[in-house]
């Protein structure tokens, strides 16, 4: 009995740890990027619950509380409306996490399919692919979303197609450098087979390039949820981003700052929900950057 | 090579102006100048909106073509076109380019080079005390947005004056009460700047020794500071001379970058210090429906971001032996 456990120690420290389970080993030895994921695992449930567990609606108003500080009945405040001000942060929270995220994924696989189909096919589609980006690039794209957003139409939908807007300018840097990286994949040994073999372009891309510039995706869609984020939530402190009767903590930013010296807990709160969560989506980030880098010193010994 | 730099420089005028020309078929579909005019009292009469629409060229009856043409034609006789209550785009821009770089011109620089020293010593430093401070402090500044620092800037700054029971820090505007002593003006234009400029620093400062710390890493780590190290040198000067040297060449074409985008670069703050800049009135115009307005801000942007395009190349070829001698 004793040999057969002495035997399955000895296979175990001599098995061979997976890609993944070393990735999940370096990530967990970064501190702060465990703490990020956390705090962002938290603030999920906080917008998934906490409407559930608030007594006020983030639309209610509070006829006796008209910009009352924090106490009991409203933990946060209330506004110059009467609303909570934690229910509102909440509800802004929640529209500004389900942004950051469409917007990351969305406009990572548009980077990623444009960035490798340009680099794979070359010629005059490559051309073209980047002088798209060098225009992207050139015009500011605040204003244009902000322009754009001025004349959408309005309704419950309108957030959908800040997302849009987001995303279509968010892609054109990081679809840049996945076409540098491209340009030396496309040239490894299996790729070539695959093409010999005679797979499309699309299978070719999806199934052999793409997957090896995956630490590069993986880490260009968590920045760009913080990216996303701050230009959501900088649009709506101008009043550009999500319309009302909808909320975001930039919405909130704006309306509380106007009021901050005397009334600074409208103002305060949602700015301490968003500094701490666009902090735990850098963590996040870093961490994923060290964790994935096969030249990362941050690993340690295996 | 000069037939390469006159290639590129074609390129960069035929991007911007499709670029430009886009904002103007996107802002003319998209804003509706029509609507200001909607909500007044007494309310004006429909045609009288349209002879002041016509005028300036904003009437969404006129084809969107039609309209486009006659924009074009005036801006390439240097003619920018009126807002819709008919102020001077051109002239709009020409004044408040000047607050802009009032406001932006020591913050930037000063922000740049404290960034890169705080960056390039921390990496020196990797892993001590020092070194995961200042990562942890820059880190939470970059996670905090424009708005928000400036705000917090704000109250503590009223904080203070209201502990003091003085005027110290001033955040409204460029210039205020101006006392009668000799050299006034100028103690009040520097009060009215330091806020707004600290900001700035802060911010620039942040997300610059973040990018200088990398670079330092990277080149103090390369061989040829070992071998600089090994024939004999001392720490520092191989520090200063191989290390540091190399890892400023990418820092000098963002510097370039940055110095001509800054116009365009700081809306939140010069709306948070009330400051009438170009970033301003980027988002003015945007409220006000002055599609004009908004083209020529954009149009303003995409030249500031060639002429740093061409300013980080020149910068590459000037730090960098192997490109300049090639």
């Amino acid at each position: 009995m004793s040999e057969l456990v002495a035997a399955e120690v000895g296979l175990e420290a001599k098995r061979r740890i997976t890609r993944g389970e070393l990735i999940w080993r370096r990530f967990l030895r970064n501190k702060t990027a465990v703490f990020g994921a956390a705090g962002i695992l938290f603030l999920l449930l906080l917008t998934l619950a906490g409407p559930y567990l608030l007594y006020w609606k983030f639309d209610d108003i509070d006829t006796n509380a008209f910009l009352s500080a924090p106490d009991g009945a409203h933990l946060l405040g209330t506004t110059q409306a009467g609303r909570d001000v934690l229910a509102l942060a909440i509800r802004g929270l929640g529209k500004s996490l389900l942004i950051g995220f469409l917007v990351a994924l969305i406009s990572t696989s548009i980077s990623a399919l444009v960035g490798a189909s340009a680099a794979y096919l070359g010629g005059w589609y490559e051309k073209s692919m980047l002088w798209i980006i060098d225009l992207l690039l050139v015009i500011p794209s605040f204003f244009l979303i902000a322009v754009a957003s001025r004349g959408a139409p309005e309704g419950e939908a309108s957030w959908l197609i800040l997302v849009v807007l987001l995303a279509a300018f968010a892609w054109p840097l990081s679809a840049r450098v996945v076409r540098s990286l491209t340009l030396s994949i496309r040239e490894r040994e299996y790729v070539l087979a695959a093409k010999f073999m005679g797979l499309s372009s699309f299978r070719i891309i999806v199934r052999h390039i793409l997957p090896n510039a995956s630490s590069l995706l993986i880490i260009d869609a968590t920045l760009g949820v913080g990216y996303a984020i701050l230009s959501e939530t900088g649009l709506s402190y101008f009043g550009f981003g999500v319309q009302a009767p909808d909320t975001s903590l930039g919405t909130l930013i704006g309306e509380g700052a106007s009021m901050a010296t005397t009334f600074p807990w409208i103002f305060l709160g949602p700015a301490t929900v968003l500094v701490f969560l666009v902090m735990c989506v850098n963590a996040v980030g870093d961490g994923l950057r060290d964790a994935l880098d096969p030249s990362s010193a941050s690993g340690g010994q295996v | 090579m000069l037939r390469y730099i006159g290639k590129r420089l074609l390129n960069y005028l035929v991007l911007l102006y499709v670029a430009v020309s886009l904002t103007y078929l996107l802002a003319a579909t998209q804003l509706n100048p029509r609507a200001l005019f909607a909500l007044r009292q007494p309310p004006v009469p429909a045609d009288i909106v349209e002879a002041q629409l016509l005028q300036y060229n904003l009437s969404d009856h006129v084809p969107l073509f039609e309209r486009y043409w006659i924009w074009l034609s005036g801006v390439f006789r240097g003619d920018w076109g009126y807002s819709p209550l008919g102020v001077s785009v051109a002239e709009q821009i020409g004044n408040r380019m000047w607050v802009s770089l009032r406001l932006l011109l020591v913050g930037t620089l000063a922000g740049i080079l404290i960034g890169v020293a705080v960056g390039a010593w921390s990496a020196t430093r990797q892993y001590r005390l020092s070194d995961r401070t200042i990562t942890v402090v820059s880190l939470l500044i970059i996670s905090t947005p424009a708005f928000v620092i400036g705000h917090v800037a704000q109250m503590l700054a009223i904080g203070v004056n209201n502990a003091t029971g003085t005027r110290f820090f001033e955040f409204i505007g460029e210039t205020g009460e101006v006392g009668s002593y000799p050299l006034a003006w100028l103690v009040d234009r520097g009060q009215h700047l330091l806020l707004p400029t600290l900001v700035l620093i802060i911010l620039g400062a942040a997300s610059m020794s973040r990018i200088q710390r990398n670079l330092m890493l990277d080149s103090l780590g390369a061989d040829y500071v070992r071998t600089a190290r090994a024939k004999g040198l001392p720490q520092g000067k191989a520090v200063m001379k191989h290390a540091l040297r190399t890892a400023l060449i990418p820092t000098g074409t963002y510097v370039a970058f940055s110095v001509a985008t800054m116009f365009v670069g700081a809306t939140f703050t010069e709306r948070i210090f009330s400051f009438p800049g170009i970033g301003q009135y980027g988002v003015d115009t945007i409220t006000n429906r002055d599609i004009n307005g908004i083209v020529a801000v954009t149009a303003f942007a995409g030249v500031c971001v060639l002429i740093g395009a061409i300013l980080s190349d020149i910068m590459v070829a000037i730090l960098d032996p192997r490109v300049r001698l090639a």
